[in-house]
């Protein structure tokens, strides 16, 4: 098989293409889409066992302050984003949202406080303008290293504890949102317990040249298996999680969103450090007065998926469109499809029936709690 | 008589009633199916016109009517269980079946020979 040109490779390219995977173009990699599994037993195999997926397209960023006082680095990361990174202690991992000036979302990612500097993993499509956006507003306090060629592989499931752990044994001690360095089988890896499936797991940096082999011995263990971007698709929409560019881009805010509770109170009106973001000035006031549209989960009565793009409404015929389906397919642990969208803020309630237009027709859909599959992280 | 599309359709051909499915190749294509529309009993369909919607996991995509004719009979065990055109898709795994409006248009679409040459 050949790689368009064009295309980069993740340090587990040729492991992808031995295992036969069908590849496709995401982000300006060349990625697993789907093994030979497949996208439906992959999913429930990583809910059921451990599925191993290669993020090594996702960009890895080290800031670190030029004063040697993590504070500092933490404080100047605070005004390009809404989220509380000073207070976040040693060996911890949160959520973090880059916003821009009308209060719109220009990436999401996760930050971990390494002791001597800060560690972000920031979306492939976004990584290099968030680089110019780190640098633009840190360069004078802070060295911004970018580690794009770095590997990176999440292991998600009930089973990455016991095979995480059989090799390196501190992986079990770990709690959701905890971040060390560890040493797998001689390599030195910092692992986070975190993913993006609503599944327990990790995510395993690794340096380029040892990811190959690292991958490989996690795969050696009969639980474990490799799992495409399709099912990562599927597992992280079951878990309720957004998709940058797809659920939230430039024109959606934190408090559209849904993702409050991202943003700590500390960085809240009357917080300590109130405001002091891009887009503060928008989205401050929407936690008080509520925003007019809010993302929501939605679930299709029939047995038809209800796929991004399609347009709301209120009633099974006539009317103006009342919002968009951002995210959708078949949820395989839900059993059924499963979508998200945006709809105003007095259709939200859950159990609300609304409509879907798909291929000419009108679909009946309930407001839906989020996540469809709960989530079983180590709390 | 067995004749194929490029679309990666099968079809059955007996007088001038063709039965239509999907080519193993297809069906292994689109992976597992979650979802599977049929056409009406009764819709006059041109060749080429959308007669059904197939949906996996990830994607939906469409069968085309391979030639024109009036659906004559659907496959309602594969809207129930859309599993069984994986399982089984020159089988149980049937869509539809097609009067045709012309008997002869078979003739112009590929034997089992020529489809097996076009996947390579």
């Amino acid at each position: 098989m050949e790689t368009p040109a064009d295309l980069l490779k993740t340090p587990l390219h040729s492991l992808h293409l031995e295992l036969g995977a069908r590849m496709a173009g995401f982000a300006g990699y060349d990625m697993p889409i789907q093994y030979p599994m497949g996208v439906m037993q992959e999913h429930l195999h990583t809910r059921a066992n451990a599925g191993l997926f290669d993020v090594s397209h996702m960009g890895q960023i080290l800031i670190r302050a030029k004063s040697g006082e993590l504070r500092d680095a933490a404080l100047a990361l605070e005004k390009i984003t809404p989220v509380d990174v000073a207070d976040l202690k040693p060996g911890r991992q949160r959520y973090g949202l880059f916003t821009n000036d009308q209060g719109g979302l220009e990436d999401d990612f996760m930050v971990a406080n390494r002791g001597d500097h800060l560690y972000l993993v920031v979306n492939a499509a976004c990584k290099h303008d968030d680089l110019a956006r780190i640098k633009a507003a840190l360069s004078e306090t802070c060295e911004i290293e970018a580690q794009f060629d770095r590997g990176l592989i999440a292991l998600q499931g009930p089973a990455a504890e016991s095979v995480l752990s059989s090799y390196a044994p501190e992986a079990e001690d770990m709690m959701f949102m905890d971040v060390s360095e560890l040493d797998i089988a001689g390599v030195p890896a910092v692992v986070s317990r975190s993913g993006y499936t609503g599944e327990d797991g990790y995510e395993i940096s690794l340096p380029a040249d040892e990811t190959d082999r690292i991958a490989r011995l996690l795969l050696a263990d009969d639980q474990v298996a490799p799992i495409g971007l399709g099912a990562r698709d599927s597992l992280r929409l079951e878990a309720g999680l957004c998709l940058y560019g797809n659920d939230i881009n430039e024109t959606t805010t934190p408090v559209d969103a849904n993702l409050k509770w991202a943003i700590q109170k500390v960085r809240r009106k009357g917080g300590a450090r109130e405001g002091g973001f891009p887009g503060a000035d928008v989205i401050l006031p929407q936690f008080e007065n509520g925003a007019s549209r809010i993302r929501v989960g939605l679930q299709p009565t029939g047995k038809a998926p209800v796929r991004a793009g399609a347009a709301l409404f209120e009633t099974d015929s006539g009317g103006e469109a009342i919002g968009t389906v951002t995210s959708g397919g078949f949820g395989p642990s839900a059993g059924g499809p499963v979508a998200m969208g945006f709809v105003p803020a007095a259709l939200a309630a859950p159990g609300t029936t609304i409509f879907a237009e798909v291929r000419g027709k009108r679909l009946e859909l309930a407001v839906a709690a989020l996540p469809f599959v709960p989530s079983t992280y180590k709390r | 008589m067995l004749k194929f599309t490029e679309d990666h359709e099968w079809l059955k051909i007996e007088g001038d009633v063709a039965t239509v499915g999907i080519t193993e190749h297809a069906a292994e294509q689109l992976g597992d199916l979650v979802f599977v529309e049929l056409p009406e009993v009764g819709a006059k369909l041109d060749k080429g016109g959308e007669a059904s919607t197939v949906e996996s996991v990830k994607a939906a995509s469409d069968v085309y009517c391979p030639l024109a004719g009036e659906i004559v009979e659907v496959n309602q065990a594969i809207a129930d269980d859309p599993s069984l055109v994986n399982s089984d898709p020159t089988g149980a795994g049937w869509f539809f079946k097609l009067k045709l409006d012309d008997a002869g248009s078979a003739n112009e679409l590929m034997d089992e020979a020529a489809y097996t040459s076009m996947i390579g």
